[in-house]
């Protein structure tokens, strides 16, 4: 499957702005799902999130970020701000070098989006720690390395609405 | 941006707000003002009860997947497990059954010494019963969080028991559910003494789920397998629930304390029932001596 990025030829309808507040609310009930203390559970909403500020930066960015942070500092229980920081960080990132990464194949996209990852992450811990908390371990980088191989399946899946069938015209050029 | 020319200004072709930088610090300074009101000040109690009302409905949602698989995987449980299980859980009671009359009879003899003597009659602990729902998936602390609330009159506070012995205590109530931070937690202080000699000590979390009693001097008395329980110094946890037991005593403490690792009696990382009790008020000191207030927070 041949993914669209700058260098491929493909061509894809434009986004509907509901089908990106849908995923982000989807993402945000994953990883709002009880399933207890397992470090290898990709945060989804930092993903998702990635994932659009790289492919429609005007559309989601550092103030959709704040938003889905403040959310995930609730349904978390740890200390407000700490999920919005990271992800404001993350969003701005990923905006900055969205124009550099979406030149890349899917592989080398998501070697782009392993430091932004772990950097969020990083934040996380760096604001935890300097709040008296307790080091869990780097198992708690698992989670992002998780999630940069999970990449390329979920950029199929949420660019899929947007694919147009690929009916070979002769006559037309792309 | 352009300036307008004579009164018009150029068409909003390309609109795009303020500056990604400006935006970003703009933001970062919100997330760490909240940070600091939240983390200093404690403040944002009260936003987060209100946001929660909201988010209950999409945890509530987001638990339901969970709970389905869980329940179908019981449906399918084997009917004999769970025979052996009822017909275990009925010598229980009926082992109980005799230690609560043998209880009442004490209790009886107990007031009745204790008016003799003209001391004071202990407290009376309420206690509600409670199921963990799902620990707290924030990997820098140890809580989890039960299916009682506001609602149910669980205060904040609230010592949280299992049949063994303590888990923890309750650090946030909503109106469903309520937060337990566990005795693990790094933060969760428990004032405690050593049964066999009767030494106070104050008990932290050390992480990975163990315990550490500190400010011990390096010749306390201490063995390997001695029970700590709570001392009851602090007024809300009633004296004596078992808390731990002593794993490693290491005595070259190069700071001049002894360093004592301890494992939790209760199942405290074990999710199941547990009982939360009426916090006990406070005591206040009768004499003008100021005691500093020990125990959870």
């Amino acid at each position: 499957m041949n993914q669209p990025s700058f260098s491929s030829r493909r061509i894809l309808r434009p986004v509907r702005p509901w089908f990106i507040w849908l995923s982000l609310a989807c993402a945000l009930l994953l990883n709002l799902m009880p399933l207890g203390r397992t470090p290898v559970l990709p945060d989804w909403v930092a993903l998702v999130l990635c994932f659009w500020c790289v492919r429609e930066p005007q559309r989601s960015g550092m103030g959709t970020a704040f938003v889905l942070g403040l959310a995930m500092d609730v349904g978390y229980g740890s200390l407000m701000g700490q999920h919005a920081l990271a992800y404001v960080l993350l969003a701005y990132a990923a905006g900055t070098f969205s124009r550099r990464i979406l030149w890349f194949g899917p592989f080398r996209q998501s070697l782009h989006v392993l430091p932004m990852l772990v950097g969020t992450q990083l934040v996380m811990l760096l604001v935890r720690l300097a709040a008296d908390a307790e080091f869990p371990g780097f198992t708690y980088f698992a989670g992002s390395v998780i999630a940069t191989l999970l990449w390329h399946p979920i950029s199929f899946v949420l660019l899929l609405p947007q694919y147009r069938p690929e009916n070979k015209d002769e006559n037309r050029p792309i | 941006m352009a300036s307008p020319v004579a009164g018009h200004s150029p068409p909003p072709f390309f609109r795009r707000g303020p500056a990604p930088l400006v935006r970003l610090v703009l933001l970062v300074s919100a997330a760490l003002t909240l940070l600091v009101v939240d983390y200093r000040l404690h403040y944002l109690e009260l936003v987060r009860q209100a946001l929660s009302v909201v988010a209950t409905p999409l945890q509530i949602a987001a638990g339901m997947p969970v709970k389905g698989v869980r329940s179908a995987g019981e449906y399918f449980a084997d009917l004999a497990r769970l025979q052996a299980e009822n017909a275990q859980l009925r010598r229980e009671q009926v082992a109980l059954g005799t230690v609560r009359l043998r209880q009442e009879q004490l209790d009886m003899e107990n007031t009745r010494l204790r008016s003799l003597l003209d001391m004071r009659e202990r407290v009376q602990v309420n206690a509600q019963v409670a199921e963990v729902i799902y620990a707290v998936r924030d990997p820098f602390s140890r809580r989890v969080v039960v299916d009682k609330g506001m609602t149910q009159g669980i205060e904040p506070g609230s010592p949280v028991v299992d049949d063994i012995g303590v888990i923890g205590q309750v650090t946030r109530v909503y109106p469903l559910n309520a937060e337990v931070t566990l005795i693990s937690d790094k933060d969760q202080a428990l004032p405690v003494q050593i049964a066999r000699t009767g030494v106070r000590a104050v008990m932290f979390g050390a992480g990975s789920g163990t315990l550490e009693l500190r400010y011990l001097a390096v010749d306390v008395d201490l063995r390997e397998g001695d029970r700590i329980v709570t001392s009851g110094l602090d007024g809300v946890f009633a004296p004596g629930l078992p808390v731990a037991r002593v794993k490693s005593v290491d005595r070259d403490g190069s700071g001049g304390f002894v360093r004592i690792l301890c494992v939790p009696v209760a199942g405290v990382e074990a999710h199941s029932t547990v009982l939360i009790m009426t916090p006990g008020k406070p005591v206040e000191p009768e004499a003008a001596t100021p005691a500093r207030k020990t125990g959870g927070k």
